[in-house]
């Protein structure tokens, strides 16, 4: 497939929001009969460029045309109308109807302007038959697996579209052998000529399906290849942005030897089924441990179970060698650990309470709600963070929501600081901030360490990691698949660590 | 195989069922198309504006106005008639205007500006509740030749009992709704938004046109509900009808309709008003009882259906997880 018979053609889209680009000059071509991955980190794109094609966004920039004619969809409908339907991962289709309902939802056949059911069970099943599915179409669609749902979903878009189908990350809740099951309707698809836009985050089912694949990062274009002649190394380094030569690690980590010694919090086969497979992970003092691996790898739902967020359903934690359960965020606070998520303003900061409140919650929640903190207290406990960790505007009373990304995160940073954590998790810590702060951040990760604080540090910035970590787990399909320490630690070797085909046995 | 969606309904009609036959081998007389007919036509008005709130509660909303606008109309319409000598019919014709207008301005408020259901008809029922006021304080009686037609019309049963216009127009409302929540667009559309109003707007369903038609419908069967209580009553009274629609919300959720909306059936609400009729006819067979007994044995029917409607979708989510290990 050297020059596609292109269905789909989009030239120089671009789109911001408040002043800020999410889309920059995207070219994005989809041929007749071609199944076309998406592929980027959070942040980089995908889902505008997707809003953008099906009808939810308009584009500020760019031309789009479809079978030849510049289009310009104003709405989910008038994209469907046009032709492209698209099947979301979870908001799709409607568990309290039946099959043959959620098909022809808003369309169902009428006699004298009466719901037809018979006829609309015929052409149900029919449908269905097309994708192989025999099922009963008067069951409700609760009662099916996500697996067939999708299949529904799909089922539904293709009928009503017709040219282009978009899925949204259609495989993040299916087994191996539900995977193939879709996989097997979508070629089929393709060989009816459909053209297919596929958003995953799991490079073996990329390879598996897809023809060609296009590279976002930070709302620009990386690049579109061939599946074919693209190495797996060749295609992280195009998503995590790196060409492999270029690579300058700037190591600040000083004290090496701090990796090894005794570790007083150490988990055993720690692990939850369907989310993150069982994995040891020993932290000391004063370490920074890294932890890499492409969006969806793991990486956050390794945070969740050692802050207690998800419950592990093996192994053990064990603290100076006590054995702890840490069933619950409240559990994992007094236990010492401290949590910074990702997604900041939704999880980590409540806008409309002032910077001052923010920094107190985590110490409140420590000591209890008998305990009021003062707000004596509270003004001197956030004038002092304030102070010493630059947060500006210098005002304690003023609503988080109107500070900076940067300083937001500095007053999330204070909340965990205030409770005098021995392990803080930061997943993310500079994502979305200026380069400034950035930078202050990182600084900070390294004071905190060498006041002897352990840190766990998630990042899709491989820089970041090689920079502050003492050692790098690696993590990929949700397995710890790789520790890399000392030496080891370059942005180099994670990303080999990242490309190998899934190993059981970390390095 | 019942479907577990309608299971809550089947639970329903089979409390109904065996409630009636306690109560007939308690007082036989109970089973008398006497009573029945009594039933039906003592519990037309709620069943009318039950259906309105079966709409509402299936798409996920509440409509908190029903008491107060079948009230206005009651002053309405006995003041048109009683007062200012209007035709019946064209004082019904107007009432049913004004509530069904006002039923979609509050579905308007809700979609358009996004406040919750709950808060716009809470203000629709003050609205509508002091403009009964505004319009009389006092009880007005009613009498015109068209009213007495239409209240001494009926059809005899064997054994001496009346399926009165009331009762017929109480049934005819139940149809016409089961028909338009089963066989209609409109009706699907009802059920979509109540399963999940993001995935239907999502689906290419109107959420506006549905939103505001469905309040609308509310208030037209409020309206409808108000002229049959003032038929019922030969009175309109603006102090009337208080917390009527606490008992046709307990009719949709004895009825099986799920709170949260996306399940339930109009024939079920029927059963619903059913059987509350059939505990105050017990109470009055009963003699010793206290009417309150009324409420106190909704408010168990209502905990025990609630807690069969959790456990329902507890018991379809295992079935589910079930099914999906023994694939693998």
């Amino acid at each position: 497939m050297t020059e596609p018979d292109l269905l789909l053609e989009a030239r120089g889209i671009g789109k911001s929001f408040l002043g800020i680009a999410a889309l920059d000059g995207v070219d994005f071509t989809l041929g007749r009969g071609e199944i076309h991955a998406l592929l980027g980190e959070n942040g980089a794109g995908k889902s505008t460029l997707i809003k953008i094609l099906t009808g939810v966004y308009t584009r500020d920039q760019g031309a789009m045309r479809l079978d030849g004619t510049d289009v310009a969809p104003a709405s989910v409908a008038d994209a469907q109308s046009l032709g492209i339907g698209t099947v979301y991962q979870e908001v799709n289709l409607l568990e309290n109807l039946t099959v043959a309902e959620n098909l022809f939802l808003g369309r169902q056949p009428r006699r004298f302007g009466v719901i037809n059911r018979a006829e609309m069970r015929r052409r149900s099943i029919a449908l269905l038959a097309r994708y192989g599915l025999n099922i009963d179409v008067d069951a409700l669609l609760s009662s099916y697996s996500v697996a067939i749902r999708q299949i529904i979903a799909i089922a539904r878009a293709v009928d009503l579209s017709g040219k282009v189908l978009v899925l949204d990350e259609p495989t993040a809740s299916l087994d191996a052998h539900e995977v193939d099951m879709l996989f097997d309707v979508l070629r089929r698809l393709r060989q009816d000529g459909l053209g297919i836009i596929i958003i995953t985050h799991f490079l073996n089912q990329v390879y598996a399906v897809a023809d060609r694949v296009t590279v976002l990062r930070n709302g620009r274009l990386v690049g579109t290849r061939e599946l074919a002649d693209l190495p797996r190394l060749e295609l992280i380094s195009m998503m995590l942005g790196r060409e492999l030569q270029h690579i300058t690690g700037e190591r600040h980590v000083q004290d090496e030897s701090i990796a090894k010694g005794e570790a007083p919090i150490r988990f055993s086969g720690y692990g939850k089924r369907g989310s993150i497979a069982p994995f040891d992970l020993d932290i000391r003092p004063g370490e920074v441990v890294g932890i890499a691996g492409l969006l969806g790898s793991g990486r956050t739902e390794t945070a969740f179970l050692l802050f207690g967020i998800d419950r592990a359903d093996s192994g053990s934690a064990t603290i100076d060698g006590r054995p702890v359960t840490l069933s619950s965020p409240e559990a994992a606070i007094a236990n010492g650990f401290g949590f910074a998520p990702e997604e900041r303003k939704t999880d980590g900061i409540i806008g409309d309470f002032s910077v001052a409140d923010n920094i107190a919650l985590a110490l409140q929640a420590r000591q209890g709600w008998a305990k009021p903190i003062s707000s004596r207290e509270k003004a001197a406990l956030a004038a002092s963070y304030i102070k010493s960790l630059d947060i500006r505007p210098a005002d304690a009373e003023r609503p988080i929501k109107f500070l900076s990304g940067g300083n937001q995160q500095k007053a999330v940073l204070a909340r965990w600081l205030a409770t005098e954590p021995r392990l803080l998790i930061l997943d993310e810590p500079t994502r979305g901030i200026d380069i400034g702060a950035h930078a202050e951040i990182l600084k900070m990760i390294e004071r905190l360490c060498a006041d002897g604080m352990s840190l766990i540090v998630i990042s899709s910035e491989l820089e970041e990691l090689t920079a502050v970590a003492h050692r790098v787990i690696v993590l990929a399909d949700r397995r710890h698949v790789a520790e890399l320490s000392g030496e080891q630690v370059t942005a180099d070797n994670i990303m080999q660590a990242i490309a190998a085909p899934t190993r059981t046995e970390a390095a | 195989m019942i479907h577990t969606r309608n299971l809550p309904f089947v639970t329903t009609l089979g409390i109904f069922v065996i409630a009636y036959a306690l109560c007939f081998l308690q007082f036989p007389n109970m089973l008398s198309t006497r009573v029945i007919g009594n039933l039906l036509t003592d519990n037309a008005f709620l069943g009318i504006a039950a259906v309105g709130m079966t709409f509402v509660i299936l798409s996920g909303g509440i409509d908190l106005s029903i008491g107060s606008v079948i009230a206005f109309t009651s002053v309405f319409v006995a003041v048109m008639v009683g007062s200012l000598g209007v035709h019946p019919l064209v004082a019904f014709l107007a009432v049913l205007v004004i509530s069904t207008v006002f039923g979609s301005l509050m579905g308007a408020m809700i979609r358009y500006l996004g406040i919750p259901p709950f808060v716009v008809t809470l203000a629709g029922m003050f609205l509508a509740r002091g403009a009964a006021y505004l319009i009389s304080t006092q009880s007005v009686p009613i009498s015109h030749e068209v009213i007495d037609a239409i209240q001494g019309f009926y059809f005899r049963f064997p054994g001496g009992g009346r399926l009165t216009a009331l009762a017929m127009l109480m049934l005819l409302v139940f149809i016409v709704g089961a028909f338009i929540a089963g066989r209609t667009r409109f009706g699907a559309n009802v059920y979509a938004i109540g399963g999940n109003l993001q995935s239907a707007e999502l689906m290419g369903v109107s959420i506006g046109s549905t939103t505001i038609g469905i309040y609308a419908l509310s208030g037209f069967l409020s309206g409808l509900a108000g002229i049959a209580y003032t038929l019922y009553t030969s009175s309109g009274y603006s102090l009337a009808t208080v917390g009527v629609e606490l008992d046709a919300i307990a009719a949709v959720v004895i009825g099986g309709t799920l709170l949260t909306g996306g399940v339930g059936l109009v024939a079920g609400t029927f059963v619903g008003v059913l059987i509350q009729g059939l505990i105050q006819t017990y109470i009055v067979f009963d003699g010793t009882l206290s009417s309150w007994w009324t409420k106190i044995v909704i408010g168990i029917l209502l905990f025990v259906f609630i807690v069969l409607q959790r456990g329902i979708i507890w018991l379809s989510n295992r079935r589910l997880a079930e099914a999906r290990l023994k694939e693998v």
